[in-house]
């Protein structure tokens, strides 16, 4: 068949394991590759968009995209075992054999943070479409003002790529705030709510951009604060999660009001959905 | 007449029977198998079919489904997976062979649910194939309502009684015998084909006010502007509360529905494993795992499944679609088995608001 650069419609595509890294007890990474090679070439995405990961014969799973868009050879997925299809998933090895459809969805506004300071947010695991960020500025330093990576868990042994976070703390320019709730023996970072460390990031509200990612209660929180320090509204954006089973905007379990996250988001900016997001159960 | 002509032009016809003591589409073999002389008394969680005094063919004003399984399946299969030789995966769309098919009797709430279904389902660069190949397969008879139920409510939606668009043949049940107009070219052939005598103007005139009349006895309405600020604005109202004390969270209602086009993927994998069928089944917003996210339910209690299924249908549709998602066929009401009443519950959320 041809080669389209966007293999969403109908079935899955075949793709195999390159690689697989185990991050923590419950959270893996794999490296995918289409078997057709055509189509490996052409296959695009934006940071901030996903895949369905497909398991034979038992389902099929929305994972975001972790890998750097630049990287062409395979398409990074970090995944924690935690349902039917995720737990799957983690029993694969290198050679094993994936159905893959996608990119999907809207990614982050990654032209407009072009000479911004990037601020970022994430709680719990839901860090994976925000790491994608991480890697993209600090691939494309130049282009970025200050970097700030802000970070909860719940359990300090949650937290997975410590050591990046220690180097990113190191390099110039860039700032890293993690908290845990609950904190451990050698815990270096703060121990309680990572709202409680939003005073301390240095940024300048007038010309950054913010992303976010993870619970909704501690994505409203945030929302707060940055807001309160000055950040406008329309620099404000955040990845939402829903059931999604198609992707496609048509089997409905994502619709939250007119919106169907799959295809309108995943990624939206926080004046679309900040009325809903202030009501439980939608 | 009307079934030798399209049995002759190769369609399969699905007409109104009478099963189980209600009007659903079956395969229609011929005219006597139509529910002649039969009315539908419909109220909330009340379906009972009684005479009709005057023994008409369509008397009665809809059944729990129409249309819509006809082009969106309650259960199809999407594409298959195995493995070649070399264990690599291959994947094949999966595609049923769908004849012409011919719908008799089909109501003008319908027609209007299908444009909402065809705008859903056939969306511009993307289309569903699977309910493409059934969509264009349809041929639709459609028929006026003269004795609406007193759960109808599409005159105040503005879908009918009287089919408005979307009909290949409509028909209007008088006395002496049908009105017949065609909608479309497939429509016009198959009415060339009958070589029936021209209707007078005083049958087509009879056949509007029929269509009056059936308006004007419509004992239930929905406020005709569109209702999502009222409803946005009340998702706190204690009337979710109260209509979740009734609610089961049965589905009946959204099974019902003519609009509603949630479904649910899954496998089924072969026994020896080597390869799995990936189907789709029709969900529903009050279910467990509609809501459900890894580790928790977004929509974990019946309250917010029963606003997420009103607000979707009379708010969200408005931004998606352009118009509510609500056609006034009254299914959800008379197949509620706690009897909510959809334009009941519309009046408590918005009392008090100055339209």
């Amino acid at each position: 068949m041809s080669a389209p650069n966007r293999i969403d419609a109908g079935a899955p595509h075949a793709a195999t394991v390159v690689a697989r890294t185990q991050e923590s007890p419950t959270i893996f990474t794999l490296q995918l590759r289409l078997d057709d090679a055509a189509e490996q070439a052409a296959y695009r995405f934006a940071p901030g968009q996903f895949n369905m990961l497909y398991l034979v014969g038992v389902g099929e799973v929305p994972i975001s995209i972790m890998s750097d868009p630049e990287e062409r050879d395979v398409i990074g997925h970090t995944i924690r075992a935690q349902g039917r299809v995720t737990q799957g998933l983690a029993a694969l090895q290198p050679g094993d054999r994936v159905g893959l459809r996608g990119p999907f969805g809207r990614g982050w506004p990654l032209q407009e943070m072009s000479g911004r300071d990037v601020v970022l947010v994430t709680g719990g695991l839901g860090c994976a479409p925000v790491v994608s960020v991480i890697h993209y500025v600090l691939r494309r330093r130049e282009r970025y003002g200050k970097l700030v990576i802000i970070q909860g868990v719940k359990h300090a042994e949650d937290l997975i790529w410590r050591e990046h976070y220690d180097r990113w703390a190191k390099l110039p320019n860039t700032q890293v705030l993690v908290a845990a709730s609950q904190g451990a023996a050698l815990w270096p970072w703060h121990v309680g709510r990572v709202t409680e460390l939003f005073s301390l990031a240095r940024f300048d509200p007038e010309r950054a951009v913010a992303m976010m990612c993870g619970p909704e209660g501690m994505m409203r929180v945030a929302a707060e604060n940055l807001l309160a320090r000055g950040l406008p509204e329309s620099h404000l954006h955040l990845s939402m999660e829903r059931n999604m089973q198609c992707a496609v905007g048509r089997c409905g379990h994502c619709q939250f009001g007119g919106a169907f996250v799959c295809r309108d988001g995943p990624v939206f900016n926080w004046s679309e959905v900040k009325t809903l997001l202030a009501h439980r159960g939608f | 007449m009307l079934l030798r002509v399209l049995k002759g032009q190769g369609y399969r016809c699905l007409g109104p029977t009478l099963e189980s003591g209600a009007i659903v589409m079956r395969e229609l073999q011929s005219a006597s198998a139509l529910p002649r002389g039969l009315q539908a008394e419909q109220a909330p969680a009340h379906y009972r079919l009684i005479p009709d005094p005057q023994n008409r063919y369509f008397a009665w004003a809809n059944g729990p489904q129409a249309i819509k399984p006809q082009v969106f399946a309650a259960e199809e299969s999407l594409w298959r997976v195995g493995r070649d030789d070399q264990g690599k995966l291959q994947f094949e769309a999966v595609m049923a062979d769908i004849p012409p098919v011919a719908i008799i009797g089909v109501r003008a709430c319908d027609l209007a649910a299908l444009s909402l279904q065809d705008a859903h389902f056939l969306r511009e660069g993307r289309r569903d194939a699977q309910y493409a190949s059934r969509r264009e397969q349809l041929l639709l008879v459609a028929v006026q309502c003269a004795e609406p139920a007193a759960t109808c409510f599409c005159a105040s939606t503005g879908d009918g009684p009287t089919p408005l668009a979307g009909y290949d043949l409509s028909l209007a049940e008088l006395a002496e015998g049908f009105v017949v107009v065609a909608g479309s070219e497939k429509g016009r052939g198959v009415l060339v084909a009958l070589n029936l005598s021209p209707a007078t103007l005083q049958q087509i005139d009879a056949a509007r006010q029929q269509g009056e009349v059936a308006a004007a006895a419509q004992t239930r309405s929905l406020p005709a502007r569109n209702l999502r600020d009222a409803l946005m604005s009340r998702l706190e109202h204690p009337r979710w509360d109260e209509v979740a004390a009734r609610c089961l969270a049965c589905g009946n209602c959204t099974a019902v529905c003519p609009t509603c086009f949630c479904h649910a993927e899954s496998d089924e994998p072969a026994l020896d494993g080597q390869s799995s069928l990936h189907r789709r089944t029709w969900d529903s917003c009050f279910g467990e795992s509609h809501g459900h996210l890894h580790g928790f339910n977004v929509r974990p209690d019946i309250r917010s499944r029963y606003r997420q299924w009103l607000t979707h249908k009379l708010a969200g549709w408005h931004d998606q679609f352009g118009r509510s998602g609500c056609v006034g066929c009254g299914r959800c009401i008379a197949w509620c088995p706690v009897g909510i009443d959809l334009t009941e519950e519309v009046a408590a959320l918005t009392a008090g608001e100055q339209p």
